[in-house]
């Protein structure tokens, strides 16, 4: 296994672990036990367990924004752009529920852990600007209507981020995917000129 | 370098015009040594040897034209038609300035008659006006009005015989290569994405909200400061991009945006990365640049 797939598997397996166990819990000698290796080779990846959190935000956030580039780089209009942003949001929280569990439940939840080198959207950049490219799109397109780009952002990715949330907590009758559509509609219709 | 005894001849005429670069030529500091270079037959305020009428009735060449304001064939002076006089005077010089936005590219008077006025050789970005299909013949000094600097510039290289340079649209490169935001004092504003509260304050940048067009303009406005001492963003007015071929732009005070994104980003940056950057520095709160530089109110 190369050095590069070794910390892509300590990344994973931390994303699991801390998911499950939460953050403050989970130690390093529990991840490092869970990928194999001793804690002192653990170090040579990553020196802390602080430096872990921000690069698996970072990790995340380049995921997210390197899907997100692919369907603001295709082809379609901003409504086709926003199904295929909410499947992809759905497939990732249901296929690798960890990846939106860590960016919920730990980014935002522990902001403390964050705080220095990881101010605002240091840390979140590539996704954000994948969203500010969208809407910039869409509203150049005479598409989405002009407004504050909190107030949209806000709405696409708190009305994602608010159903995740509530299919984690097993509160939702149906699977992700069975809202695709209805919520798509829904971020468009708000989104859109009148 | 031709002989200091040799003055070529200089004729300076005028299209549609507020008489603006005229009246910013007689700013350059050093304008009487410059007309000691020339020999000016004709200007419509400086000292010359031929009245508007003589001029009028096209009897003799020049070797430089300066042409001021928008071109329109049917205006006349002297009873005779803009389209004569350019096509005369133009013909014979070796050179030709267009001496302003409107003789470079139209400007204001082109965007009130878009089907009646031009620039000398361009409207807007593209190849019109009299010499259009003499592009590389004419100098064009963008602005509303024309930096004296720049046009002592371009005179002084033609009197030394030197060539000038010049970009597609037929700008002085040595000039023109520079954006205005270069030597803007509010740039470490602009890094960290601090605007400006009010007009005329010194602190903050006047490009995200305030329609700056600093960034994307090219100009050498805060490197060759106007009377040797001010620009537009050092008083706290956001550059009007007036050197470009599409001003004058409306709203000139307003940044167009799609939500809350600049629609426009600095020239040769990719709005991709552009934003990366953006949403990076807005992250980061530097009370130094929060503050007053002088507490005087």
């Amino acid at each position: 296994m190369s050095k590069a797939e070794r910390k892509e598997n300590i990344i994973s397996t931390a994303l699991k672990l801390f998911a499950e166990k939460g953050f403050y819990v989970t130690t390093i000698p529990d991840i490092a036990a869970k990928v194999g290796m001793s804690v002192g080779n653990f170090y040579n990846y990553f020196s802390s367990k602080d430096i872990l959190a921000k690069e698996l935000i970072l990790y995340i956030s380049e995921y997210l924004g390197k899907h997100i580039r692919e369907i603001n780089e295709g082809e379609g209009s901003a409504k086709d752009k926003i199904s295929a942003i909410v499947t992809f949001y759905f497939t990732m929280a249901t296929e690798r529920p960890e990846m939106i569990e860590y960016f919920l439940r730990i980014y935002l939840s522990n902001r403390e852990v964050f705080g220095e080198s990881c101010e605002g959207m240091v840390c979140v950049s590539p996704f954000i600007t994948e969203m500010m490219i969208f809407f910039d799109d869409g509203v150049a397109g005479g598409e989405l209507r002009d407004q504050d780009f909190f107030s949209a952002f806000g709405l696409f990715m708190g009305y994602l981020g608010g159903m995740v949330f509530l299919f984690g907590e097993k509160i939702l009758p149906e699977p992700l995917s069975h809202y695709e559509a209805s919520i798509a509609e829904n971020i468009y219709r708000a989104l859109k000129t009148v | 370098m031709p002989s200091r005894l040799y003055k070529p001849t200089l004729i300076w005429l005028q299209g549609v015009t507020c008489n603006g670069n005229t009246h910013s030529f007689l700013n350059l500091p050093y304008l009487p040594q410059l007309l000691e270079r020339f020999e000016v037959l004709y200007h419509p305020l400086l000292p010359c040897t031929q009245s508007l009428a003589e001029t009028a009735h096209c009897k003799r060449g020049c070797d430089v034209l300066v042409f001021e304001g928008a071109f329109d064939p049917e205006m006349e002076r002297a009873g005779t038609t803009l389209k004569q006089l350019v096509g005369h005077y133009a013909g014979e010089a070796g050179h030709v300035i267009a001496a302003g936005s409107c003789a470079s590219f139209g400007g204001i008077f082109k965007a009130s008659a878009p089907n009646r006025n031009s620039g000398l050789a361009f409207a807007g970005e593209q190849p019109d006006g009299p010499l259009r299909g003499r592009v590389g013949k004419v100098i064009n000094l963008s602005g509303c009005p024309v930096h004296p600097e720049w046009l002592g510039y371009a005179l002084m290289s033609i009197a030394d015989g030197r060539p000038v340079a010049v970009d597609q649209l037929g700008r002085p490169t040595a000039l023109y290569r520079h954006m205005a935001h270069d030597g803007c004092l509010r740039n470490e504003y602009f890094e960290w994405k601090v605007d400006v509260e009010q007009f005329g304050r010194k602190e903050g940048c006047l490009f995200y909200e305030h329609g700056c067009r600093g960034p994307l303009t090219h100009a050498s406005c805060n490197r060759t400061l106007w009377n040797g001492v001010s620009s537009k963003m050092r008083v706290g007015t956001p550059c009007f991009g007036c050197t470009e071929p599409d001003f004058p732009r409306r709203n000139l005070f307003e940044t167009k945006t799609n939500m809350s994104i600049p629609e426009e980003v600095p020239v040769g940056v990719s709005k991709r990365a552009y934003l990366t950057m953006t949403g990076i520095a807005k992250s980061f709160k530097i009370k130094r640049l929060e503050e007053r530089l002088i507490d005087d109110d």
